[in-house]
């Protein structure tokens, strides 16, 4: 029997922190959080596997570590599928930058013990797309990121993701974590009895203490990446017009132009 | 601490062109920090002249690891191991897909912290500071490492340099995790579909509705084809909408966002819900015969004209150029 | 009738939109046990009214577990077409805080997030043009607002709904009701929409049909257009003997500004005309939100001859007004919103209840026009809709129809009667009559002068591009003072996905004059003419349709908005 775990964020609504309040320099986050789109996929993987029954998948549980209040963000993922969740919620873990949070990821992994880890491959707020690859380290699994095909094959899973060169085709053996993009799937919508019903799955709270996480490996103190400051950007030079009536003059600034920059 | 790794990505016999610009970055930076940059190559069909080229673009030595490419457990288990037997305080990735996944199973391997996207790298007091845009490009982070760092820099973020000796090649032997075996690549690099996916391509010429008409897409395709290898056509949603692109070249708020080299605007007005998915790109180019329309707000070159008539003669101009 | 009179002005009705809205917005129960929902209470909409229901409700259930224990495993469910309760709604809004407190006796307004400013100042402003104004002293009765509180009607919504679910609601968001269930003649529920289809109406792979919850009360709390409510009035005739409902549109900003602003302001008069033929009689605001924030808007009646009346547009107009600037200088647009309100008021309320369901707030017509507040009535309607059916619920009925004379006996009823003839007064006459006369009728609370003023459908009225349009004041948009619409759309929040089918319902070739009307009418830009297009006589209009904002217009004049998939449109945060 297959277990598998979904990690999942709550970020905030895209549409309405993408604000252009550009003059203040930090945007304010208000405004509602969501589930990150992209775990709506790794969602949706893990029910396809689940239906398609080569791999006997007994249980999907949703798991993310988050402030307080994340109960209804959680209870998306559980509308849109998963069996139950668990949520990791600990001021301790305040500050924690990506390696901390695959720490304290993995150690919930490690809890639950499932054959595979699914994930979305980056969150909205653009933190990184690092957190599947660092908690595949700390599990010791292999992982994989970009995949957006992904097939059962005996006992190993036949995975296509997209990288630089164009699209590698990797078979995987068990236990592994995959971070999937967004082109793997369709995600379903989730019926309004999976909605009214997700409040009453079971959804498990922890502290780090619960956990058997180690507090000094996480948190602000634990990270070892350090957020110094932050400012706007250097202001963008006006840009240049042009405005010819004789088409040739024109192209000839243009192609001038983008010589200068080596951009021709 | 001073000594710098640097991941070398390599295809076919060819080093990725962003690895070429973060072993630049390195070899500038370690010198400030009073080290070398060091690069590591991971495959099985590496030959001398592809490890030791690495000197042309700064690096003073290339570790070369046999092993197989593609997968990122190897390049962590080889990074680690060489990084564990010299005096280095840093690892840096040119962005891209084995970037990240190497960079941050290194970064949780050794306990150190990661920086992706990073745009700019510093020396300060002895130790690297990575600079990174966030909340859409709206800000510049700046990231200080307590240890060991990786940095992860955004696509096209390192020019390479040129100028400098074929590097020493030193083979190394690595002990290869259990995670390694676990993992096998079948393929490697398979071309799907005809049309370069949009968010990869370097030069992008997006159509809006000042075009006019569908046909007038062509002009696009041109143009693009022009530009050659790396450059692709997009479009705007109200194109889109109307019927004349298919809805994967769209840019914007509901469609992809994306940071080319160049982007060329045809009769794009520049509406917020479309310059939010292009306003990263590094150089904008805009052509419409509207001299109030937005985009020649934040243009770096606005051209106010009749794009039908300057488009096919900077299409004729550019191939020119190119010979 | 030609399709052209007067002056070449056409009139939108003329062209009725493509919707049988009791054919398909009224459906028979078919689904077996296992494919629906049953829920005690089904609440449609989570704005002022439906959450004063919903919180009432769920007050007195907490004292009665036998009953609670009738309505099943959800006694009460809230189905909310917006990402949250709050996103669809906007308001001014000086709250009268009466009926709030009275539903929530410990609500504490210097600590809730919704409550901006106790008014201690208020003014009405006549502006005579573009440069002058006069601010009339006294300030007249309708627009007194001392101990009234400027809110933020979508912050509100947001925590009336949390009350609502930690008192064991379900609040079930991005969920639109798309039809009324009808068993015989009793309402039963409703159907939610599907989820999942594509541009041309087709399943896609992730669709999710909608389903039958089946409810043994229904409250209608749609607010201004109220797609079930105009359902339930077209298939029960609630409207028999009452005047058609007419609507108004208003354009709203958020600004963070760098001196405080102490007045509640009314203004009327300019940027719009005073003449009856113009029949634009209007009025824009300026509220205190808190120390930093000022919110200003401006609304307009929908039944403008003149075609380039644009709400939008003329709210920009109204900020280079001076007394307005002076305000907002050196400050920055936050937040835009629009909306359309009913402005019928008790002249074409609609009958309040059928068995099963009962009407609440503003799609009753429960909007005081006089002093331009609706919120403390929807609450005020929502919490006496709850006690009703709770009395009838332990009486094992469904007929609500007491509710109806509670209204009638409440201030509610007392307002709507004493200002039932305001806004017609207005829009009779010219702006200075009509505003003697409103003011007269007002003091003497509706007795005088005699008689009732006769309301006309918005989309009756012909429209064309006249000689000297409004849009020639309109400024030109610069991104920093003077905003454009697409940009307004955008920080709304608006994203909704580009492959959605179009729920907006309107005859899409129609004269010029009547695509021009809805062109500026939008305040989204969601109505286009290509430039292809003829001048004269027939044009094909271009919708937009992802633009849009859910406003509420098009219904009033000439089209049908319908609900689009549950979770579209703005999400307004503090408007």
């Amino acid at each position: 029997m297959t277990k598998i775990v979904v990690l999942v964020k709550e970020v905030p609504d895209a549409a309405v922190n993408k604000q252009l309040d550009a003059s203040t320099g930090r945007l304010v986050r208000s405004g509602e959080r969501t589930l990150n789109p992209f775990d709506t996929h790794a969602i949706e993987a893990a029910l396809q596997l689940k239906e398609g029954g080569e791999l006997s998948v007994d249980e999907v549980v949703a798991v993310t570590i988050a402030p307080a209040g994340a109960e209804k963000t959680l209870n998306k993922a559980v509308a849109l599928g998963a069996d139950r969740s668990i949520l990791l919620s600990d001021e301790g873990l305040a500050g924690s930058d990506v390696v901390a949070t695959a720490y304290a990821l993995a150690e919930l992994v490690k809890r639950e013990s499932p054959d595979l880890v699914l994930l979305g491959q980056q969150s909205d707020d653009g933190q990184s797309y690092a957190v599947g690859a660092a908690v595949a380290e700390y599990l010791g699994w292999p992982g994989l990121t970009q995949v957006v095909g992904l097939k059962v094959e005996g006992d190993k899973l036949r995975a296509e993701r997209q990288a630089e060169y164009g699209y590698d085709t990797v078979e995987v053996t068990l236990p592994a974590v995959l971070s999937v993009g967004d082109a793997i799937n369709e995600p379903r919508y989730p019926s309004l009895k999976a909605i009214m019903g997700a409040k009453k799955k079971p959804q498990e709270k922890l502290t780090l203490a619960d956990a058997g996480i180690d507090a000094s490996k996480v948190g602000a103190d634990g990270s070892q990446a350090v957020w110094q400051s932050a400012e706007e950007p250097p202001a963008k030079a006006a840009g240049a017009i042009i405005e010819e009536d004789d088409v040739a003059a024109a192209v000839e600034q243009i192609v001038a132009w983008l010589d200068e920059r080596k951009l021709v | 601490m001073s000594n710098i790794l640097v991941y070398a990505l390599h295809f076919e016999g060819a080093i990725n062109k962003n690895s070429l610009g973060a072993i630049s970055a390195a070899a500038k930076l370690a010198g400030d920090l009073g080290g070398e940059a060091h690069v590591v190559l991971v495959g099985d069909d590496i030959s001398d002249d592809t490890a030791a080229s690495v000197g042309a673009y700064g690096a003073t030595k290339a570790y070369r690891v046999n092993a197989a490419a593609g997968t990122a457990q190897p390049v962590v288990d080889a990074l680690d191991q060489i990084a564990s037997g010299g005096d280095y305080g840093y690892a840096l990735f040119g962005g891209g897909l084995l970037g990240f996944e190497a960079g941050a199973g290194l970064a949780a391997r050794r306990g150190g912290g990661i920086a992706v996207e990073v745009t700019g790298l510093t020396v300060d007091g002895g130790k690297l500071v990575a600079e990174r845009p966030v909340l859409g490009d709206s800000q510049i982070s700046k990231i200080g490492f307590k240890g060991f760092g990786v940095v992860v820099g955004r696509l096209n973020a390192f020019e390479a340099t040129e100028g400098g000796s074929p590097a020493p090649v030193e083979d190394v032997t690595v002990e290869l995790s259990k995670a390694a075996g676990q993992i096998n690549v079948v393929t490697r690099g398979e071309q799907r579909g005809a049309d370069v996916n949009i968010e990869d391509a370097q030069v992008l010429i997006t159509g809006g509705r000042g075009l006019g008409k569908p046909e007038s897409f062509s002009l696009a395709e041109d143009l693009a084809g022009a530009f050659g290898g790396n450059a692709a056509v997009a479009a705007t949603r109200a194109a889109v909408d109307a019927g004349w692109f298919p809805y994967a070249g769209q840019i914007g708020q509901t469609g992809k966002t994306v940071a080319p080299k160049l982007y060329v605007g045809l009769g794009v007005s520049g509406a917020i819900q479309h310059k939010v998915g292009m306003q990263s790109a590094e150089a904008i180019v805009a052509i419409n015969k509207d001299a109030n329309a937005p985009i020649f707000d934040f243009a770096d070159l606005g051209v106010v004209g009749d794009l039908h008539a300057i488009t096919p003669a900077l299409t004729e101009a550019i191939k020119a150029k190119k010979g | 009738m030609s399709a052209a009179a007067q002056n070449g002005a056409v009139a939108p009705s003329q062209f009725p939109p493509p919707v049988d809205v009791v054919g398909e917005f009224v459906a028979a129960p078919v689904a077996d046990e296992d494919e629906r929902i049953e829920v005690g209470v089904a609440i449609v909409g989570g704005g002022p009214g439906g959450l004063a229901a919903a919180n009432r409700l769920l007050q007195l259930l907490a004292d009665d577990p036998e009953l609670t224990e009738q309505l099943g495993e959800v006694p009460v469910a809230i189905i909310e077409k917006g990402k949250v309760c709050g996103a669809h709604n906007l308001s001014g809004s000086v709250m009268k805080p009466g009926p709030l407190k009275e539903l929530f006796p410990d609500f504490d307004p210097t600590s809730n997030p919704a409550v901006y400013t106790e008014v201690e100042d208020d003014a009405a402003v006549w502006m005579r043009s573009d440069k002058g104004s006069t601010t009339l002293r006294p300030t007249p009765p309708n627009f007194a607002n001392k101990g009234n509180w400027v809110i933020s009607i979508s912050q509100l919504c947001r925590w009336m709904a949390e009350q609502a679910e930690d008192a064991g609601a379900y609040v079930l968001t991005e969920t639109a009701a798309q039809k009324l269930l009808v068993d015989g003649e009793q309402v039963v529920g409703i159907v939610t929409g599907d989820k999942g289809r594509g541009k041309e109406g087709q399943e896609l792979g992730t669709f999710e049909p909608g389903m039958e919850v089946h409810a043994r009360a229904t409250v209608l709390a749609e607010g201004n257009w109220g797609h079930l409510t105009g359902a339930a009035v077209k298939r029960f005739d609630l409207a028999a003997g009452k005047q058609p409902p007419t609507w108004e549109i208003g354009a709203k900003e958020v600004w963070k500004v760098t001196k405080p602003f102490k007045k509640v302001v009314h203004t009327f008069g300019w940027p719009t005309r005073p003449r009856k033929k113009h029949q634009e009689a209007g009025g824009g605001w300026i509220y205190p939100m808190g120390d930093d924030q000022v919110s200003i808007g401006y609304v307009v009646p929908l039944h403008t001859p003149d075609a380039t009346v644009s709400v939008h547009d003329l709210l920009q107009t109204f900020k280079s007004h001076p007394y307005v600037k002076a305000v907002l200088e050196g400050g920055e647009r936050v937040a835009w919103g629009a909306k359309a309100i009913q402005a019928g008021g008790l002249l074409s309320q609609p009958k309040l209840s059928v068995p099963g369901a009962v009407i609440v707030g503003e799609g009753g017509g429960m909007v005081d026009m006089a002093r331009l507040k609706g919120v403390h009535l929807a609450i005020a309607a929502g919490k006496i809709a709850g006690e009703r059916i709770y009395e009838q619920l332990k009486a094992g009925s469904n007929d609500f129809s007491s509710y109806e004379q509670a209204i009638a006996d409440s201030t509610v009823g007392k307002t709507l009667r004493e200002v039932q003839s305001n806004r017609g007064l207005i829009d009779s006459h010219s702006l200075p009559v009509g505003a003697a006369l409103s003011g007269l009728d007002f003091v003497t609370k509706g007795k005088l002068p005699p008689g009732k003023p006769t309301l006309h459908p918005d989309k009756e009225q012909p429209v064309a591009v006249p000689d000297k349009p409004l849009k020639d004041i309109y400024p030109q948009p610069d991104g920093k003072y003077y905003f454009d619409k697409l940009s307004s759309v955008f920080i709304t929040g608006n994203a909704t996905r580009d492959d959605a089918p179009n729920h907006i319902r309107i005859e899409k070739r129609v004269p010029r004059q009547v695509a021009e009307a809805w062109k500026w009418m939008c305040p989204a830009g969601v109505y286009e003419i290509e430039d292809d297009q003829p001048a004269e006589g027939f044009v094909d209009v271009t919708v937009n349709y992802t633009n849009c904002v859910q406003c509420g217009a098009i219904t009033a004049r000439g089209g049908r908005l319908t609900p689009p998939e549950g979770g579209d449109g703005p999400a307004y945060q503090v408007v």
